[in-house]
């Protein structure tokens, strides 16, 4: 099936926009008109306002039905944006939508160029290479693809768990995997939210035993993902499951093993607590972990370290022989239609700063450290404390430490003020200190936020405004004996101070997960320069990914608060739900297809083909493409040695005459 | 293991008990220093703040004696010849208009500087090129027992930090404690001098000399470590004016590569301690006690 390569019959209508100014001010657009005009099987050429308006779309539909157009090119704005307002008004006109041909004149010529001439000179190139393109263009029918109606989750931070139940009480199939031995993330770790003040456990748990409890919800906590192969509807996620060295189905949580084992204090520093709580071997990450599961740290444990233990565990376990020091790791395979990455993020190391001295002076401390000491069931049983046992007398907070700063991280973490000031109302409140906060910008938009600065000013909170300098322990007065020492340009009052205190709280911002690469090459994501993951379009696609089928929520999309996080992860819930409910998707014909004739079945191609499309015909000695799995990637076409492989849409025929058409 | 040596004007002078241990030392640990035929002032402090260009052309002379000396790393003991030299390198690389003039004035003397030179801090290549093992094998006398608070000055770790960490630089922390040393957690070691403010502004260069001081005293040191001759200089001076200010803080300021010749068994005089106006205090008891 060549293309068609009789032209007398060829009638082309071509279009060019202005986008108002966007193009109108740097490209000539009625010359290109005029100039593409003369071309031979033009047959209308006209230049306009907005071509993807109403009435620049009724202005094709009409021209096809009065001229008899069997070919339009609209040199425009990006493909990306209006390909399918084009391709739509064709087919409505009753033409196919393939012999449409768009040009890209504004963000790769306009918006880039201030020398009209030269600007409109490229425009022409352009759009006569489109207009020599068409000629050849076939028609075609789009193939659909069936959707399944399972999706994965990965990860179980408070915007994972949120759409995995929105999805879930939608009727949906969902795996919710999580690396991490319990779901819940860093909100588990938070005492209580900003601005409400409200425990976060108590809006949180609820959500977690909801996960735990739906019938819909396949829940793998402790568990990877590590391949995913196929695209959108159709994926196949190999999961790897971490051993717990305790039967999840056996284990009622009661804990019993934990008090016996024969480490008789918790010795080892707890995760959880941020490292400043101790946990023994055997434990439950804390007190609402989900699922209610102890699990064995291998690295710790006598029994799995040097195999000599009495196993007090075991005995403990009695009956129930939950404890299985035997248990491997495994590899899962499930098929899911489409997935919600909810990674989340990692806090800034504060040791990357040191003139802070965190690390080096004990009582500088992270905001999530004095978090987990806020809380009630923190390591200090809610209690602030020096190292020393003492409650501080005052305590200051630094702010943007490891954002808004060009030496380590460049953007602003969002939540760091609030989350201060949060932390700062509740230290007055549990040890009445004094407190400062040292601050570039308070910057508080969300909503009530303004409000709780406010309250932060009224309860006795003190600003300073300046980038601290140092952190330092050495006295120039009595008064400084013994403390910590903040050395500050106070930017409103406008000299350096030295402000000794008792603790320092540095405000850590938010940071890419460490691995988020890795998984943005299993998932064939786009990132940012910074590292996280990149939304399809800034405002208008913010959940949605350059890879169909694959929806971003919560921070690893960049740093947010827990209501962000859950619009968001209702919004990736809600795509992913539109795309199950519609059943299929459309795929664009752009695919490879074999000359049978010509083949000599070389089987170069197949190797080559990262979607493993190309099969081999035995009896006939052929290939085949297997159009449902082509993505049309063009790899086997350019690799034939016979030049047997074609592309639709990407011709010989088309390519030549539109590089012809650039350099006529 | 060879390398060029630019002593600068303050080993020659002013800081010359930084160069009479440094040869010995170096020579001690099988490392050969040859000195550059015909240098000049590296550019310093006051000439590189009126213009930089111009400055840079006496830097670049010397980098450019030493490119044609042969392929060596240039050693650089002094921290103001460290920061003007590793300034023009970088001026060089990025600023096309004052290569250019640094070019031209070169060629009249028919000179040329590519870049290949690095330049080397005597810390830097003691701790990463010798290594603390083979210094620590050198060591006949350890410095068991003498407190010794580690000064790095501004210059060698601001605005280049090339070989340590810009606010808390350990290299030094690490050689002393090789040598058997205590070390004094000394929270100022990269705080200023003072400079040449001891000079032109007493009453603000001086506090600086007198915090630092002061400081080191209270954590209990017996001796302060500095790599730069300024800073030596500034900080064992003015005791006279120091005291009279602010009541006695008395303290000796040396350079490091002299406790490094004391834990080799050199004698004080052949180390150049004699030049000091506080002299250190007798050592500890147990020095030399394995």
């Amino acid at each position: 099936m060549k293309p068609e390569r009789s032209h007398n019959d060829i009638r082309i209508g071509f279009y060019v926009c202005h986008c108002g100014s966007n193009i109108a001010a740097t490209v000539d657009c009625e010359a290109v008109a005029q100039a593409i005009a003369r071309l031979p099987g033009v047959v209308v050429s006209r230049d306009y306002k907005y071509m993807c308006s109403d009435p620049g779309q009724e202005l094709i539909q009409q021209d096809i039905r009065e001229h008899g157009l069997n070919r339009v090119v609209v040199a425009s704005c990006s493909p990306l944006l209006h390909e399918h307002t084009f391709r739509n008004a064709c087919a409505a006109a009753g033409l196919n939508p393939f012999y449409f041909q768009m040009v890209n004149i504004r963000e790769h010529d306009a918006w880039v160029h201030t020398d009209r001439a030269a600007a409109t000179e490229k425009a022409l190139a352009l759009a006569r290479a489109a207009v020599q393109r068409v000629r050849f263009h076939r028609a075609l029918e789009p193939t659909r693809l069936n959707i399944r109606p399972e999706v994965l989750v990965i990860g179980g931070g408070i915007a994972g768990i949120h759409a995995a139940l929105t999805l879930a009480n939608g009727g949906k199939k969902v795996y919710l995997v999580e690396r991490e031995p319990s779901i819940g993330g860093h909100m588990a770790q938070l005492d209580k939210t900003f601005p409400t003040l409200d425990c976060a456990a108590c809006i949180l748990t609820p959500k977690m035993s909801a996960v735990r409890a739906h019938p819909n919800i396949t829940l793998w906590t402790y568990s990877e993902v590590v391949k995913v192969d196929g695209f959108v509807g159709n994926f196949t996620v190999t999961v790897k499951r971490k051993p717990r060295y305790v039967d999840e189905e056996l284990c009622v949580g009661c804990q019993e093993c934990v008090k016996a084992c024969v480490f008789k204090e918790p010795k080892f520093p707890d995760e959880f607590n941020a490292g400043l709580g101790r946990r023994k071997p055997i434990y439950l990450p804390f007190p609402q972990a989900v699922p209610q599961v102890v699990l064995i740290d291998p690295d710790r444990c006598l029994r799995l370290k040097t195999g000599k233990c009495k196993q007090t565990c075991v005995e403990a376990c009695a009956d129930r022989q939950a404890i299985d020091f035997t248990q491997q790791e495994e590899q899962v395979q499930i098929q899911v239609g489409s997935i919600i990455v909810a990674t989340g993020y990692k806090l800034f190391d504060a040791t990357r700063i040191p003139q802070y001295g965190y690390g080096r002076y004990p009582n500088v401390f992270t905001s999530l450290e004095l978090e987990r000491m806020v809380n009630s069931s923190g390591p200090t049983g809610g209690e602030v404390l020096l190292r020393n046992g003492q409650p501080p007398r005052s305590v200051a907070f630094i702010l943007c430490v490891g954002s808004r700063d060009l030496k380590t991280n460049r953007w602003c973490s969002r939540t760091c003020c609030m989350h201060s000031m949060k932390l700062a109302q509740l230290v007055r409140e549990h040890t009445g200190a004094d407190v400062t906060i040292f601050y570039l910008d308070i910057r508080a938009p969300g909503k009530g936020c303004e409000e709780f600065y406010d309250r932060s000013l009224q309860e006795g909170i003190q600003f300073v405004r300046g980038r601290v300098a140092e952190v330092t322990d050495w006295a120039l007065s009595p008064e400084e004996e013994g403390k910590l020492v903040i050395r500050v340009e106070d930017t409103l009052a406008g000299f350096v101070r030295r402000i000794p205190v008792d603790m320092i709280v540095l405000a850590v911002g938010m940071e890419p997960q460490a691995d988020a690469q890795e998984l943005r090459r299993l998932l064939n994501l786009s990132c940012s320069t910074e590292g996280w993951f990149l939304e399809r379009h800034p405002k208008l696609a913010p959940v949605a990914t350059f890879t169909d089928g694959i929806f971003i929520a919560g921070c690893c999309q960049g740093p947010k608060d827990i209501p962000d996080s859950i619009a968001q992860a209702g919004a990736a819930a809600g795509e992913a739900l539109a795309l199950i409910d519609k059943g299929y998707i459309e795929q664009e014909p752009n695919t490879a297809y074999i000359e049978e004739a010509d083949c000599s079945g070389c089987k170069s191609c197949i190797p080559l083909c990262p979607y493993n499309a190309i099969l081999f015909d035995e009896l006939k000695q052929k290939a085949t493409i297997q159009a449902a799995l082509c993505k049309g990637c063009g790899t086997c076409v350019a690799a034939c040695p016979s030049g047997s492989i074609r592309q639709n849409l990407f011709e010989d025929e088309e390519i030549f005459s539109e590089i012809e058409g650039v350099l006529a | 293991m060879k390398y060029s040596y630019f002593p600068g004007c303050s080993l020659k002078g002013l800081g010359r008990a930084y160069e009479e241990s440094l040869l010995p030392v170096m020579r001690h640990l099988g490392v050969e220093l040859e000195e550059l035929e015909d240098w000049n002032c590296c550019g310093a402090t006051a000439y590189m703040s009126v213009d930089e260009a111009q400055a840079g052309v006496l830097a670049a002379r010397n980098l450019a004696l030493a490119e044609r000396a042969g392929p060596h790393d240039l050693l650089t003991p002094c921290s103001a010849c460290y920061l003007v030299l590793n300034k023009t390198q970088h001026n060089m690389a990025d600023f096309p208009d004052i290569r250019e003039r640094i070019h031209r004035a070169l060629q009249s003397a028919r000179l040329t500087y590519t870049g290949r030179t690095r330049v080397r801090h005597p810390l830097d290549i003691l701790v990463h090129d010798v290594g603390l093992d083979v210094i620590k094998e050198k060591v006949v006398r350890p410095l068991k027992g003498l407190k010794v608070a580690p000064y790095y000055g501004c210059q060698v770790v601001r605005p280049y930090s090339t070989f340590d960490d810009a606010w808390n630089p350990t290299t030094m922390d690490r050689l002393l404690a090789t040598l058997g040393a205590e070390v004094v957690h000394y929270p100022l070691k990269t705080k200023c001098c003072g400079g040449s403010l001891t000079g032109t502004l007493p009453e603000a260069g001086l506090r600086m000399c007198y915090i630092l001081l002061k400081e080191a005293v209270r954590r209990g040191a017996d001796v302060i470590a500095t790599i730069c001759p300024l800073c030596q200089f500034n900080m064992d001076a003015y005791h006279d004016q120091i005291d009279r200010r602010w009541g006695p803080t008395r303290i000796a300021v040396v350079y490091f590569t002299q406790l490094m010749g004391l834990a080799f068994g050199f004698s004080p005089r052949e180390l150049g301690l004699h030049r000091n106006f506080i002299p250190m205090k007798e050592l500890p008891a147990e020095v030399g006690k394995t």
